[in-house]
């Protein structure tokens, strides 16, 4: 079930507070170091580059117009496949 | 063999369930467009006069249904879309992995394809799963 409409898009409200503060300064737009991976990317995000925890280090999202609807953490991946290779038939021998 | 909508030819099924064969139309939109023409779902597709087929295909631009190419084309701009972003569910069509957070230790084989089996066996074939 989708999230009810009535509570709009969740943003971490630090998070929020930050880019609006930046947004309102017309200053240089500096990365925002975040760990709020389920907060999602609203028209105000855009422009904006976040520094996303994923679990061990941040990675670096810029937040474009084709990303609104998304969360920042479908971008900072916590995982990393290396691939199989533990069992060819090499090491079986 | 009727001609539908453009290329479409359903057969001689009824109807009803003649339109799913057209790709963007099942069964639920199908019993929809009938509903709106009036015309009996269970009569034969080849009994159906020219005019009661013009009257579907009008009904189903009326109701604007995306069909065909169209929808194709549709689908394609929505993972373009998906890819260009870079996101976790671009990363899972590009492999070929289920999408939306199934589980792939084992089945998942709609989107992984045929099995394929990684690694030194004694008995070849034994790991494709069927004793």
């Amino acid at each position: 079930m989708p999230r009810s409409l009535k509570k709009g898009p969740f943003v971490q409200q630090a998070l929020l507070d930050k880019v609006d503060k930046m947004n309102d300064s017309k200053g240089p737009k500096r990365p925002i170091k975040t760990w709020a991976r389920s907060s999602m990317i609203t028209p105000d995000l855009v422009g904006h580059t976040f520094l996303v925890h994923n679990g061990k280090d941040f990675v670096s999202v810029y937040a474009t117009e084709n990303m609104v609807g998304h969360r920042l953490g479908e971008f900072a991946l916590t995982r990393i496949f290396k691939g199989h290779g533990a069992h060819t038939v090499k090491a079986a021998k | 063999m009727a001609r539908l909508l453009g290329v479409e030819i359903p057969n001689e099924k009824k109807i009803e369930y003649s339109l799913p064969y057209i790709f963007g139309i099942g069964l639920p939109l199908s019993r929809k467009i009938l509903a709106h023409t009036s015309i009996d779902p269970n009569i034969r597709t080849g009994e159906l006069t020219d005019d009661q087929l013009s009257q579907i295909a009008q009904t189903a631009q009326a109701l604007k249904i995306v069909i065909e190419g169209d929808l194709r084309r549709e689908q394609q701009m929505h993972m373009k879309r998906l890819l260009g972003i870079n996101c976790y569910r671009a990363t899972r069509h590009r492999r070929g992995l289920p999408v939306r957070g199934q589980r792939t230790h084992t089945n998942a084989r709609t989107r992984k394809g045929p099995r394929k089996t990684v690694g030194a066996q004694k008995n070849p074939g034994a790991k494709k799963g069927k004793v």
